[in-house]
């Protein structure tokens, strides 16, 4: 399923390549413009790297100047804009338009100002997620958010993506740790969401753009709030018989009035594949583990660990085990970060999925899962943010293998209708990007698809910021639906169909 | 069908009719917050009948609530399952509901340390201009399928469309509280709250005015014991402690009485959001300090411009709260680029430019 502009008739997309390049030529010294091929390949995909396409040229501003120049001409040009940051996007919001500029932010990597006093940081959309928590750390603040990929994503990505991590049930997500953002409209008119008050003026913009997918503007800067690191953290490292157990025990904790600093699960399946990877000292007899974490100040941890060692125990684990200090608390969370890498190891392709679900539904989830491994002939491994219900099983399968290609995906859309049968929602973290887009004819009505269009056009009336994702066309819908009749005997399996 | 159905089925009727007509509505709840914005004009259109909590399941820290719910009604059952709106929203009068607490967005005392209402919107329902029943979000922390309309729909004033039904993301009630006061002026106050906001102290909310500055800590019993004797102060007996933070959070203390019917070139009532980090701010009249100095309340005759000006400068904007209007606007007027995409948001929910005309901004 690569490359869409193999569809395009290839002297008109030269002529097109020439004319933008030409036009960008006025704005940008001509190492920041790529246009041939062996150039612009490494920017064919993000991490979603199922899905490439070739994009017209490839742009590397490195000023606000430059970024308004570009999209003025591109707006001019009628040329889709596609913004990228880390290239770590898990579903394809990334992916190149066949003629479209997608334009690299990479080169936006200062951080303008960290000021202890406020708890905030003005940061470029480029920088590293991990790189403003480093850059706090000499007073004592950190930016919460942790998506698994923050030593490579970025916080332009983070906004564009709404990103959380395995610490957001107690911090919450991007958009909570998000003050400011600063960027340009499709037209290159500079505009700022949000406000270093806790509040702006008007409608409440920044929470529509944050999550948005890079379709509404294009972002440049961000303040983030930081904050007080934790004096001490400790996890509990809690085994279960049985998935049903591990599953209510999460249910139980937060019943009991806690809410812990991170709530994980994963099973054995997936304990084994990361014990292999990192060495980390899972329990790999238990059917299922909880990482289940505390922190904040010595007392309040020593109070908080008791009451969870009560509650898991209650809850029947077979066996538990407290950090004894910073050391084994990061091997325990080792694994967990390395879930998806450590799958990588086991299989020659996953597919990670990224629903939410009601936290009371997993056990009930996990048993669906285990149905549908028999059903569809391959294997899963999960690993869930189990404290808000945010399931990343990992469809084990090979790429190269077209029918185990094609099971894999009726599999992940199984998980994900399930999902929204339970009540949840088809993606938590990941975004839609392309890889959800028919789940979002599953999870929304035409009505509302057309609202989630009409908040595009009243941002970018031409729809030129990365076209064709999140929202899917009412055609599209109506095929998938079509498809639905005949699951398993799709027509034509080898088209393109994203 | 029950009586919440047969309610909605009413409203979208009364929405066709009016869009139709291309005439006005007042969305209504418990009209408990008619002085806030600018003023409601066009036919009630009343959201009571939409009553009810819809469900609520401690355990999954989630409670969806139709927008008719009294405020009061959704409190008493969080409370009964040791949980609460950790935003602590104003009540303003017995009838306020849930809907009116989205569409106002205002948040109480806590909301520097704990986030704002629309912080805690997990998902809604909608009416648009169109008579479309739309959902948007969901009832899980995490979700990320399309745009976050739900969000943008809390602090709306009602003029995108009408609020339905909303989950929100509710919290335990801390374990333990304490109130402590410091004798100290303003410049003294917002020095220590800075220190303190970016230590890991428990601070939950902060209040200063006239000379005396008031701390709530909450958290688990040793963390609050642990910072009570490392701030020092004096400690609030919980009666008044609670009474402090009732009329801080309900804006019913002494403070925020400001006679409407004052005439013009009296004392306002003014709300100045700005960095936490703003310096003093010079205004004759008599000031409020809370959310750890980010929230600025003045009771002030200086003219709206004056005021405006001040919070522009510190980096912020000034809401009018109360006091005679005469021809100021309420809100900071915006920009070029966002009141373009304000306009067009407007256009794409409510064509027909039917929901509470006028009251966010005189435009939309």
């Amino acid at each position: 399923m690569t490359t869409a502009a193999r569809l395009e008739p290839q002297p008109a997309r030269d002529g097109r390549r020439a004319e933008v390049v030409a036009a960008l030529a006025d704005a940008l010294p001509a190492a920041a413009i790529l246009f041939r091929h062996e150039d612009t390949a490494p920017y064919e995909c993000d991490a979603l790297t199922a899905y490439r396409a070739s994009p017209l040229v490839v742009v590397l501003p490195e000023s606000e100047v430059q970024v308004a120049a570009i999209l003025r001409i591109c707006h001019k040009l009628g040329v889709p804009v596609i913004a990228r940051g880390g290239g770590t996007g898990l579903s394809g919001g990334a992916t190149p338009h066949p003629l479209g500029v997608l334009m690299s932010l990479a080169k936006f990597n200062r951080i303008l100002k960290v000021d202890p006093l406020s708890c905030t940081a003005v940061v470029q959309c480029g920088v590293r997620n991990a790189a403003i928590s480093e850059a706090a750390a000499r007073y004592g603040l950190y930016y919460a958010p942790d998506p698994s990929s923050q030593i490579a994503c970025t916080i332009g990505g983070n906004v564009a993506e709404n990103s959380g991590g395995v610490h957001c049930l107690k911090y919450g997500l991007t958009l909570h740790n998000v003050l400011r953002v600063r960027g340009f409209m499709a037209d290159g008119e500079a505009v700022e969401f949000g406000s270093e008050a806790l509040d702006a003026p008007g409608l409440d913009l920044i929470a529509v753009v944050i999550g948005s997918e890079g379709m509404l503007a294009v972002t440049t800067e961000v303040t983030v709030k930081l904050i007080p690191k934790p004096q001490l953290a400790r996890c509990i490292m809690a085994s279960f018989d049985d998935l049903e157990s591990a599953g209510a025990a999460v249910a139980s904790v937060i019943a009991r009035g806690i809410i812990p600093a991170g709530l994980e699960l994963m099973d054995r399946a997936m304990t084994e594949a990361v014990e292999a990877f990192v060495h980390a000292d899972y329990d790999l007899t238990a059917a299922a583990i909880l990482l289940c974490e505390s922190d904040g100040t010595p007392e309040e941890v020593a109070e908080e660990v008791a009451r969870m060692e009560e509650v898991l125990s209650g809850a029947g684990a077979s066996r538990l085990e407290v950090s004894r200090d910073e050391t084994q608390r990061l091997r325990f969370w080792s694994g967990r970060k390395n879930a998806f890498p450590a799958s990588g190891g086991i299989s020659p392709d996953y597919m990670c999925m990224d629903s939410t679900i009601p936290r009371k539904r997993l056990a009930e989830m996990l048993r669906a899962i285990e149905g549908m491994q028999s059903k569809y002939g391959l294997r899963c491994v999960n690993v869930f943010h189990a404290g808000d219900g945010n399931l990343h099983p990992l469809i084990l399968f090979d790429a190269e293998d077209p029918d185990q290609m094609q099971r894999c995906e009726l599999f992940g859309a199984d998980i994900l209708e399930t999902s929204v049968r339970f009540g949840g929602t088809v993606t938590g973290e990941h975004g839609v990007g392309i890889e959800k887009l028919n789940s979002m004819c599953v999870q929304f009505s035409p009505a509302e698809r057309e609202l989630f269009a009409a908040v595009k056009h009243a941002f970018d009336p031409r729809e030129l910021l990365n076209p064709g994702k999140v929202i899917p066309t009412l055609h599209r819908c109506a095929e998938y639906g079509k498809m639905h009749v005949h699951r398993g005997l799709l027509p034509f399996p080898d088209l393109p169909r994203f | 069908m029950d009586a919440a159905d047969a309610a909605l089925a009413r409203l979208i009727d009364q929405v066709l009719e009016a869009a139709s007509l291309r005439a006005a509505l007042q969305i209504r709840g418990g009209g408990t917050k008619d002085f806030y914005g600018e003023p409601a004009r066009g036919v009630p259109l009343e959201v009571t009948g939409l009553a009810g909590i819809s469900s609520y399941e401690p355990t999954e820290l989630v409670v969806t609530a139709r927008a008719g719910t009294p405020l009061a009604e959704l409190e008493a059952a969080l409370e009964e399952s040791g949980q609460c709106l950790p935003f602590e929203p104003p009540r303003f009068g017995v009838g306020g509901t849930v809907g009116g607490m989205v569409a106002a967005g205002l948040s109480g005392p806590a909301r520097a340390s704990v986030g704002s209402v629309r912080d805690h919107v997990l998902g809604l329902t909608l009416l648009n201009g169109r008579g479309e029943v739309l959902t948007f979000g969901g009832q899980v922390a995490k979700n990320v399928a399309g745009y976050d309309v739900s969000r943008l729909l809390a602090g709306s004033l009602g003029i995108l469309g009408v609020i339905c039904e909303v989950s929100l993301k509710v919290l335990p009630v801390s374990p333990a509280a304490a109130t402590l006061r410091f004798d100290c002026d303003e410049a003294q106050a917002l020095e220590r709250l800075t220190q303190w906001a970016s230590q890991p102290l428990p601070l939950n909310a902060s209040a200063w005015c006239d000379g005396q500055l008031y701390v709530r800590l909450a958290g688990a019993g040793a963390a609050v014991d642990a910072a009570c004797s490392g701030l020092g102060g004096s400690v609030l007996a919980p009666d008044a402690a609670r009474a402090l933070w009732q009329g801080l959070r309900d804006q019913s203390a002494a403070y925020f009485a400001v006679d409407a019917a004052e005439p013009a070139g009296g004392e306002r009532l003014w709300r100045l959001s700005v960095p936490a980090r703003a310096p003093q701010l010079r205004l004759p009249g008599r000031q409020l300090i809370e959310w750890h100095g980010a929230e600025r309340w003045w009771r002030t005759a200086a003219p709206a411009a004056v005021v405006r000006a001040a919070a522009a400068q510190a980096g912020g904007h000034a809401t009018l709260m109360r006091g005679a209007k005469g021809s100021d606007a309420v809100f900071t007027p915006l920009g070029e680029v966002l009141m373009r995409i304000h306009r067009a948001l407007k256009q794409a929910f409510d064509p027909a430019g039917i929901f509470n005309p006028g009251r966010l901004y005189a435009e939309l």
